[in-house]
């Protein structure tokens, strides 16, 4: 596995819609680099045969009737939204698009 | 700025169109994926939500069952295999309208998946488009985007998000590369859309009303020169969103990548926008980085499975597929095969079965949608269905010629009068002053006019020439500027000068 | 306060009743539920406010508290059907850790992202305990998002050990153990991802559980790892936990992963009172190299006393927890990479605009993320990052999951050998404040006794075990069970905790400070 370098965390902040200083980078991918170093073990802990585990408990079918339940009214929705407009979330430009 | 094109021969002489679709398509169950909140279109902007709809910190998602058996009544609709386990996964990424920053999706688990669709071309054709899979997750809310230009997402100043939208269930209907279309790939790509649409609407789990985002459809293009078998680079036009805009686009993306690949450049790996006015696509965001969805098991979720007993229980519960059902619909109204392919190229196959529920016969269904609606809907450039005429309004105008209160002609003029959003039938006809003149007075004073004008033809009918009556007939509609009944006009004729008809 | 006391029970000997013997005395009268509640308040009011003083406490919910605590007394003064139907604990006032949404009260999570919002929507657990009628006291201070093991990392501040305000509370929920341990709360509810609530119960001498996965409905706590998450309870006794459990475990509809068994009677189990013949399981990984000395003597001096009591001690191996802590964080960052994508600044909490063009949402989302998470998060949310992106994603989330199933294995081995297993529950006493938070590697280490559990989905309990020779400082000892045997940890815990009060002649918190300098110092400043 490859180290993580600093173009890594500015790549995965990026991602991860957090803005980093250039201090903050340096920073993080010193820690992350450790951190990272002490859980690699890991990937070498358990064989092909080995199947991945994502619920500890092993429930199946769990479902809702199709039922329909509370709402909030408009106002509820909005009580604590930064920003709002004609019982809508305002949010500024979206340029990602274009 | 828009693009070269080749034309659509051009393009075709030189390449070979591979295609693959996206559909998705919006469940009609009557609460959210995995929120109960109500599914319904068209209310008050966020009012059909709750904290689950929201993302609010803490909430945790819980499936809803009627959507997992509409996604598997939808796999087998479309000859897939069911998955006897599968899962949601997480899809991450930000979006102002994904409440959570991540959609809730299906990832390498598929519901359904490895099945296939049959579709008949215009001439008869079958083409057989195989299905990769058919998935689980939910929509996203809706953003309108203010200021700039024309509520596009460009240039504009601030976008406003309603999340009701958010979390409806979809089903992700994707198909295998489709080769071999050829020149037909335009045609092909409407009727796969449209045999989709169709057999989730006969199954009843989607209203399937394309005008309002129940069916949308992701069309990916690729080209390739003749022979090759490796596929060119493709592109992704988003959110065609009616059977026409399909096959439109799909064209117009052939003579696009036609040119492009003719001027030597490579073809972007991109999203394209459909726009239905110019009937052009634009370059939409090129494949990034950002693309890393970085998707993982829904921890909140727990597996579905779908045991052999319940899948034929809900086997058992399908309606008629829609090629038995086109048979059975054909031989009940006793339409020839010409007549019925007409019907069904014309896309109006629905609508005439509603109109015959509604109460017409199946020759006056066809009749109006075929000889009235779908030369106006053509004109409006919308599909016949869309035109804004209801099955009642047919019978209605029909019931008043048949009772001989309207004639053909103003009938015509009336259901103009309902399209422009003049009222009812019966209201138009009020309003315009339509009836068939049948107070025999005012006829009678007509044709005796008629009569003295034609002396001759009328000594013609005298000595038996009933042959020659067109004449007066003509007279006497003319007369009465087309509001006498013309059947009437003859008998009264005939009485008058004592001949028997 | 005093003239309410006409049992001659004064307000300072009131708080330092269980939850058990408070629920007593209000069924019998002998107290109201508003006295109780007010002395509750008044002892907040006295420890927790300063410079110095714990500051358990990121909101106190006086008037609503007082107002139910009025209720439960209306209804057993009118006697009759309802009061009859009055839950034990109507009337016990109980503490919330800030990650849980309460409708009426802020809830931050210990984050400045979410700072002023308030939760249209109560927790499940939270509409139990409004429907046992329980004073909510108010939101306890964590670890920013249940992200540390100090409660350093709260936004607001961190929380200081009642048995010494220079050292760490533990973490995350160091708010809610110290409120029980200062005697501010008779009971509290935590979350447990990693050792949330058994940990800080190690460090503060109380008693803390993690129920099973899926025991405790999870609607409503704010999620970090969605699969390791569980709420329980907080309390200075095994029995007063196992009262709470009962208040708060079930089934919920809301929650996906919560089980669908019906709960078992684990205040009954609390009560048992025997061990005999039971077989209790030492894990060769969890205590001896890394451990402080005065941890290990405890933990060996549980043994004697298990043993005593006529449990058979077994040792067992559990090879592949070494792996659990790598793993752990592995899962717990990417799935709260995820979870906390949400807090973006469009529908609710902070919204933070960037100091330059262009004003675009994913700059105003970048912005508002950079200024509202604190150094933790962002560090487990980049590392979560990582973890599942394209490239890396079998190598690290796959292999963990993978450890996931080797670490469920070991616990099934060693639970055919054994009914309960023991560890220490920390591998050291409180640490100073400040001594770790550059250091986030020796602050994981913390937890390495307490992730398996977390990781295989099975309960674990911690207790007192006594104090350490060394500093005197409390340690814990952790219980571990089978999944769903919750029960097995009350019924042990229990009869382990009245030999250890034997051993100790009382409850090891009798003998922490009175904290009285701060009452002389700071009493009513807040």
């Amino acid at each position: 596995m490859a180290a993580i370098n600093r173009d890594d965390v500015a790549h995965l902040a990026r991602l991860a819609h957090i803005e980093m200083s250039p201090d903050e980078l340096d920073r993080m991918a010193g820690e992350l680099a450790v951190i990272v170093d002490a859980v690699k073990s890991v990937s070498e802990a358990a064989g092909d045969d080995v199947p991945a585990t994502s619920h500890p408990i092993p429930l199946t079918n769990i479902f809702r009737e199709d039922v329909v339940g509370h709402t909030f009214t408009a106002e509820e929705a909005l009580s604590g939204a930064p920003d709002a407009h004609e019982n809508r979330f305002k949010v500024p430009a979206i340029l990602d698009e274009d | 700025m828009s693009d070269a094109i080749l034309t659509f021969d051009e393009a075709m002489e030189k390449y070979d169109p591979v295609l693959g679709f996206e559909v998705h398509v919006e469940l009609n169950t009557k609460t959210k994926m995995f929120s109960s909140a109500p599914n319904v279109f068209g209310d008050e902007p966020n009012t059909n939500v709750n904290e689950v709809d929201l993302g609010m910190p803490g909430v945790l998602p819980v499936l809803n069952k009627t959507a997992v058996e509409s996604s598997i009544k939808i796999g087998l609709a479309l000859n897939c295999k069911i998955a006897e386990n599968c899962r949601f996964a997480r899809k991450n990424y930000f979006y102002p309208d994904t409440p959570k920053n991540f959609q809730t999706s299906q990832y390498d688990e598929p519901i359904a998946y490895d099945g296939y669709l049959d579709i008949e071309l215009s001439d008869g054709t079958v083409f057989r488009v195989e299905i990769e899979r058919a998935h689980m997750e939910e929509d996203a809310g809706k953003l309108t985007h203010m200021g700039g230009s024309a509520g596009r997402i460009q240039g504009a100043d601030y976008s406003l998000v309603d999340y009701n939208r958010a979390g409806v269930p979809l089903v992700e209907i994707v198909t295998k590369p489709i080769q071999g279309a050829g020149s037909r790939a335009p045609e092909l790509a409407k009727a796969y859309v449209a045999a989709v649409r169709e057999i989730v609407k006969n199954l009843g789990v989607s209203d399937a009303r394309m005008e309002r985002g129940n069916v949308r459809c992701d069309a990916n293009v690729s080209l390739r020169p003749h022979g090759r078998e490796r596929f060119g680079i493709r592109s992704e036009t988003k959110n065609v969103n009616s059977l026409r805009a399909v096959e439109h686009a799909v064209r117009y993306e052939i003579q696009r990548h036609a040119a492009v690949l003719d001027s030597g450049e490579p073809v972007v790996q991109e999203t394209r926008h459909w726009h239905e006015d110019t009937r052009t696509t634009t370059s939409g965001r090129a494949k990034s980085d950002a693309d890393d969805y970085r998707y993982f098991p829904e921890p909140d979720l727990v597996p579905v499975v779908a045991s052999r007993e319940w899948v034929e229980e809900l086997r058992a519960t399908l309606p008629e597929p829609p090629a038995e059902r086109r048979k059975r619909l054909q031989s009940d109204w006793g339409y020839s095969d010409l007549e019925f392919r007409d019907v069904v190229n014309a896309g109006v196959m629905d609508e005439i079965e509603e109109t015959i529920a509604a109460g017409a016969t199946a020759s006056v269904a066809r009749k109006w949608w075929m000889g009235e609606i779908v030369g106006r809907a053509k004109n409006a450039d919308v599909d016949p269905g869309q035109l804004g005429v209801a099955p009642a309004t047919i019978v209605e105008l029909n019931k008043m010629v048949e009772d001989g209160k309207i004639n053909n002609k103003m009938a015509t003029e009336v259901l103009d009068g309902v399209l422009a959003g003049e009222g009812t039938p019966a209201e138009i006809v009020e309003k315009r002053g339509l009836a068939v003149v049948s107070d025999d007075g005012p006829l009678l004073e007509a044709i005796d006019a008629a009569l003295a004008a034609q002396p001759d033809v009328a000594n013609k009918i005298r000595g038996g020439k009933v042959q020659a009556i067109g004449a007066i007939v003509g007279g006497v509609m003319k007369a009465t500027r087309g509001q006498a009944d013309a059947g009437r006009v003859r008998e009264l004729i005939l009485e008058k000068l004592g001949v028997e008809g | 306060m005093t003239e309410f006391n006409t049992t001659g029970t004064s307000a300072s000997e009131l708080i330092r009743n269980s939850a058990a013997q408070l629920a007593e005395k209000l069924a019998a009268r002998e107290v109201s539920a508003v006295e109780v509640t007010q002395a509750h308040l008044d002892r907040i009011a006295a420890v927790d406010g300063g410079d110095r003083g714990v500051h358990a406490f990121l909101h106190v919910n006086t008037e609503e508290a007082l107002a139910v605590a009025a209720e439960v007394d209306t209804i057993r003064a009118a006697g009759g059907a309802a009061a009859e139907e009055l839950h034990a604990l109507a009337g016990v006032p109980i503490a919330v850790k800030d990650l849980i949404v309460t409708i009426g009260q802020p809830t931050t999570a210990g984050s400045k992202i979410l700072e002023g919002w308030r939760s249209p929507y109560d927790a499940t657990v939270v509409k139990k305990l409004r429907a046992a009628k329980m004073p909510i006291l108010g939101k306890t201070n964590l670890d920013e998002f249940a992200m540390g093991s100090s409660t350093e990392h709260s936004a607001f501040g961190p929380t200081r050990n009642p048995w010494d305000l220079d050292r760490i509370p533990g973490g995350s929920g160091g708010g809610s153990a110290a409120a029980v341990a200062a005697f501010e709360a008779p009971l509290a509810l935590g979350t447990d991802t990693g050792g949330s609530i058994r940990q800080p119960g190690a460090v503060t001498g109380t008693v803390g559980v993690k129920p099973t996965y899926g025991g405790v409905s999870r609607y409503g706590a704010i999620a970090m790892a969605s699969s390791l998450d569980q709420i329980g309870p907080v309390s200075r006794t095994v029995l007063d936990s196992a009262l709470l459990h009962q208040v708060i475990g079930g089934h919920d509809p809301f929650d996906s992963t919560s089980l669908p068994d019906p709960l078992a009677d684990l205040v009954a189990a609390a009560r048992i009172g025997n061990i005999e013949g039971m077989k209790i399981g030492i894990i060769k990984e969890l205590h001896g190299e890394g451990y402080q000395a005065g941890v290990e003597n405890r933990f060996n001096e549980s043994l004697e006393l298990l043993k005593q009591a006529g449990a058979e001690i077994v040792e067992v191996s559990c090879p592949n927890f070494k792996y659990a802590l790598g793993a752990y964080y592995l899962i717990m960052p990417s799935e709260a990479s995820s979870n906390l994508a949400k807090f973006d600044g469009v529908r609710y909490g902070l919204r933070v605009l960037p100091e330059d063009a262009p004003m675009t949402i994913e700059r105003v989302m970048g912005a508002t993320r950079a200024a509202g998470f604190g150094d933790e998060v962002k560090r487990r949310i980049i590392l979560g990052t990582y973890a599942l992106s394209a490239g890396y994603y079998d190598a690290y989330y796959g292999s963990a999951q993978k450890v996931r199933t080797l670490i469920q294995r070991d616990f099934e081995a060693a639970f055919a050998k054994a009914d309960v297993l023991v560890s220490p529950t920390a591998p050291t006493t409180a640490f100073k404040l400040g001594e770790k938070l550059d250091d986030p590697l020796a602050m994981y280490l913390n937890d390495v006794a307490t992730i398996p559990a977390n990781m295989a989905g099975v309960p674990g309990l911690s207790l007192p075990g006594g104090l350490a020779d060394e500093d005197g400082l409390p340690v814990g000892i952790q219980l571990l069970a089978p999944a769903r045997e919750d029960a097995r940890l009350y019924r042990v815990g229990a009869v382990l905790e009245s030999l250890l009060e034997a051993k100790w002649g009382g409850p090891i918190l009798a003998s922490a400070p009175s904290l009285t300098e701060l009452v002389t110092s700071h009493g009513g400043s807040r």
